[in-house]
C-alpha cells in the first residue's frame, strides 16, 4: 500500500513537471517562434489571457485549501484578491506620471475628482517592493483579523460563508466611493509600465506571464507541502469530524484562522500578477458575484484536489472567455446551470471524473497496465485545449 | 480503597449522592470528583446537585435510561458542557470548571463518543498519529513535524490492541462501524489519557465484537480509569465492577451489578421499563 501512495506521488510529481514544462518553455515558444499566420502561433493576446487564468489558479488554490480540504466555505475570496490588485494597482497608477491625460503626477481620477493632494495611504505605494510584498501582507493582515474574531467566536458552515459573503459586498461598496480614493466605479487602470518596462510591449507581458507560471508552481507546492504535512491531514479531519479534533487535543480555531490567512496571501498574489497583465482592477472584480465565481472553479475543477482546483480555474475562465464572444448574454446561466450539474453530478468535479475514466480503462486492459498519459497531465492539457 | 467502598455500600445499599459522603471517603484518591454539580438546560436539570466520584484506575459503568444524564456527566467532565454550580476535581486539585476541551485532552482525560467520530477522509494510520499525545499540537508544529520512530512503533502496537494491523492504510470512512468504534477507542488510547471516558462503545457491534471490547477495556483499566456508558446489560455484567444507576440527573444506587440489579428503586425506575434478563 505505501508503495502504492508513492507511486503516485510519483506519477503526480512527472505531471507537475510536466505541464511545468509545457507552461513555461512551450507556450512561450508558440509564441515566439512560428509565424503570426502559422496554425502553431500563440498570439500575444491568448499568451496574456493564459496568464491572466493562471493567476486566478493561484487564487483557486488558497480557496481548495480553505474550502476542499477544511470545508469552509468562504465567498469573500474576491476580497482578498481585490486588495492584492488594488496594492499593485496603486504602484502602476504612480508610476504613469506626468504620461496622466491631465499630465499631472497624480492620478486621473483624483484630478478629475479634485483631490489637491496625495493621500497618505498612497505614499509608500510609490516603492515597488512595498506594493509586491503589501499586495500579499494587506490580504493577509486583513484575514487575520476577520478571521481571529470569526473562528473565536466559533461561526462555522453557512454562517461563516454569510458573513465572508457580507464582507465582499462591504468591500465592494468601500472600493465603489469616491471619497474613499481608490478610482470609484472605474478603478485603476491606464497602467503604462512596470519597473520601467512598457506594459505595452509583448516581451514585457510575456515576462509577466512567466512569472506568473512560476508563481502558480511555487503556490502549487507550497500548498501540497502544507497538504501533505501533518497540520495538512489536521485541516482534512476539522473537515471530516470538528469534535473529533478538539478532543484529540487541537484547537481547530487556529488551524482554520491559519488556512484563511494563507488563502487570503494566495488570493492577493493572484491579485498583483492580475493587475499588471489586464491592465484595469474595479470593484466589478472583487464583489459578490467574482467572489461566487470562484468557488464555481474550485468546484467544477475537484474540491480537495490541487491540480483539480488550478485545472476548474482555468478551464471556467476559459470556456467564459469563449463563450461570452459568442453569447455574451448566456454566460450567467451557463455559469450557475454548470454548477448545478457538477454538483449534482460530478461531486468530484473534472478531476474526479478523469479518475474515474482512468480507473475505467485501467480495469478494461487485460494486462491492467496504466495509460500513457498521466490522468493528471492529460487533464490539464484538456483544460487548456 | 475500592473494597473499602464496597464495604460503605453494603451498609448503605441505596446510596443518594451527598458531599459530606463523597468527602469522607476522601476525594484526595480520586482520579475525577464531581461536587454538587448541576446543569441546567433552561430550566431541565440534566444534572440534579451530582456528587460522583471514579477512583485511579477503576473501571466504572454508568447505566440508567434515557435522559438520566449520563452523557450529559461525560459532558461535563471533559468541558464539552459547563456546569452551573458545583465543582469537578480532577486528580487532587486540578479544578476543571471553566477550562476549554483541549486544555482537559491535555491534563489527560479523553473521550470516546456514542456515534463512532473518526476521520473519514483520512486512514486508519492517519487517524492514529493525529491522535498521539504529543508535546505541542499547535498549527507550527504539526506543520514541521515528523514523526519519530518511537510514535510509529507506538501506533503499529495500538493497530495490534485495536485489531486493525491490516487496514493500516485503508481510508477510515470504509471500515465496519464496529472497526470505526475500535478505532476510536485506539485514537483515544493514544491520547495517554489517564481518565477514559466511553459514550456506548458496543452500540451496534456483534456479540464477538461486543465480547472483544469488553476485553480491551478491562486490560486498559490496568492502567487507567475508565468511565464507561452502557446500555447493554449483558456487556455491562461482563465488565463491571461498580456500577452507578443515574436518574434524573442523580445517583440512585452505587455497587455491584447484582447489588444494582436487586435494588427496588433502581427496579422500580430502571429495569421494571427496560426487562432484563438474569
Amino acid at each position: 500500500m505505501s508503495d502504492g501512495t508513492a507511486d503516485k506521488n510519483r506519477s503526480g510529481g512527472m505531471a507537475f513537471w510536466a505541464v511545468g514544462a509545457i507552461l513555461l518553455v512551450v507556450m512561450p515558444l508558440l509564441n515566439i517562434l512560428p509565424p503570426e499566420d502559422s496554425w502553431f502561433h500563440l498570439s500575444d493576446f491568448s499568451l496574456n489571457r493564459f496568464g491572466k487564468f493562471l493567476a486566478f489558479g493561484i487564487l483557486a488554490l488558497g480557496l481548495d485549501l480553505i474550502w476542499g480540504y477544511t470545508g469552509i466555505l468562504s465567498l469573500g475570496q474576491g476580497v482578498f484578491f481585490g486588495l492584492g490588485a488594488y496594492c499593485m494597482g496603486m504602484h502602476l497608477m504612480l508610476t504613469i506620471g506626468k504620461e496622466s491625460v491631465y499630465g499631472t503626477e497624480m492620478p486621473d481620477f483624483m484630478v478629475w475628482n479634485q483631490v489637491k493632494e496625495l493621500p497618505l495611504f498612497w505614499k509608500p505605494f510609490y516603492s515597488f517592493p512595498v506594493a509586491v510584498i503589501g499586495s500579499i501582507l494587506v490580504p493577509m493582515a486583513f484575514a487575520l483579523v476577520f478571521g481571529f474574531f470569526a473562528f473565536r467566536s466559533r461561526i462555522k458552515g453557512v454562517y461563516f460563508a454569510i458573513i465572508t459573503q457580507a464582507l465582499a459586498l462591504v468591500a465592494w461598496l468601500v472600493f465603489n466611493r469616491n471619497d474613499t480614493n481608490l478610482g470609484g466605479t472605474n478603478g485603476l487602470t491606464d497602467f503604462k509600465q512596470v519597473i520601467g518596462y512598457r506594459l505595452s510591449e509583448p516581451s514585457t507581458q510575456l515576462v509577466l506571464y512567466i512569472i506568473t507560471v512560476l508563481c502558480l508552481g511555487a503556490s502549487y507546492l507550497f500548498c501540497q507541502w502544507i497538504i501533505r504535512s501533518r497540520a495538512g491531514r489536521v485541516l482534512v479531519a476539522v473537515r471530516d469530524s470538528e469534535k473529533r479534533v478538539v478532543f484529540s487535543g487541537y484547537t481547530p480555531a487556529n488551524y482554520k484562522l491559519f488556512v484563511f490567512v494563507v488563502a487570503a496571501a494566495l488570493a492577493g498574489l493572484a491579485g498583483m500578477l492580475y493587475a499588471p497583465q489586464v491592465g484595469i482592477i474595479t470593484p466589478a472584480q472583487i464583489g459578490v458575484l467574482p467572489s461566487l465565481e470562484m468557488v464555481i472553479w474550485v468546484a467544477v475543477g475537484g474540491r480537495a484536489s490541487l491540480a483539480g482546483a488550478v485545472l476548474g480555474a482555468v478551464s471556467v475562465n476559459y470556456g467564459r472567455s469563449v463563450l461570452t464572444n459568442y453569447f455574451p448574454e448566456l454566460w450567467p446561466f451557463i455559469l450557475g446551470g454548470l454548477f448545478v450539474l457538477v454538483v449534482l453530478l460530478f461531486p468530484d468535479g473534472l478531476i474526479g471524473m478523469m479518475r474515474k475514466a482512468k480507473s475505467l480503462l485501467s480495469r478494461s486492459k487485460p494486462d491492467g497496465g496504466k495509460p500513457v498519459v498521466p490522468a493528471e497531465k492529460a487533464a490539464v492539457l484538456e483544460g487548456k485545449r | 480503597m475500592g473494597g473499602n467502598r464496597l464495604c460503605l455500600l453494603r451498609k448503605l445499599p441505596c446510596w443518594r449522592g451527598s458531599a459530606e459522603m463523597a468527602e469522607q471517603s476522601s476525594f484526595q484518591n480520586s482520579i475525577i470528583y464531581l461536587d454538587g454539580v448541576t446543569v441546567d438546560y433552561d430550566g431541565f436539570k440534566a444534572l440534579n446537585n451530582l456528587t460522583f466520584m471514579v477512583d485511579y484506575k477503576e473501571l466504572r459503568v454508568v447505566i440508567g435510561p434515557n435522559g438520566a444524564g449520563k452523557t450529559t456527566l461525560l459532558d461535563v467532565i471533559c468541558g464539552k458542557t459547563k456546569a452551573a454550580s458545583g465543582r469537578v476535581v480532577f486528580g487532587r486539585d486540578v479544578d476543571l470548571k471553566g477550562k476549554h476541551e483541549d486544555e482537559i485532552v491535555a491534563l489527560g482525560i479523553g473521550r470516546k463518543f456514542q456515534a463512532p467520530s473518526v476521520y473519514g477522509f483520512l486512514s486508519v494510520w492517519e487517524n492514529l498519529d493525529l491522535s498521539l499525545k504529543r508535546s505541542s499540537k499547535g498549527v507550527f508544529a504539526t506543520l514541521f513535524g515528523k514523526s519519530t520512530a518511537d510514535e510509529r512503533v507506538r501506533i503499529e502496537k495500538n493497530l495490534e490492541t485495536i485489531g486493525l494491523k491490516d487496514y493500516a492504510h485503508t481510508r477510515a470512512g470504509s471500515l465496519s462501524h464496529g472497526q470505526k468504534q475500535w478505532l476510536e477507542i485506539g485514537m483515544v488510547i493514544l491520547q495517554d489519557p489517564s481518565l477514559l471516558l466511553v459514550d456506548e462503545p458496543v452500540a451496534g457491534m456483534t456479540d464477538e465484537e461486543t465480547e472483544q471490547t469488553g476485553q480491551l477495556l478491562q486490560s486498559l483499566a490496568e492502567k487507567q480509569a475508565i468511565i464507561v456508558i452502557e446500555h447493554d446489560m449483558e456487556f455491562v455484567r461482563q465488565i463491571a465492577r461498580v456500577v452507578t444507576v443515574l436518574h434524573e440527573g442523580t445517583v440512585i444506587c452505587e455497587g455491584s451489578v447484582e447489588k444494582v440489579q436487586a435494588d427496588d428503586r433502581v427496579r422500580e425506575i430502571y429495569l421494571g421499563r427496560q426487562k432484563v434478563a438474569h
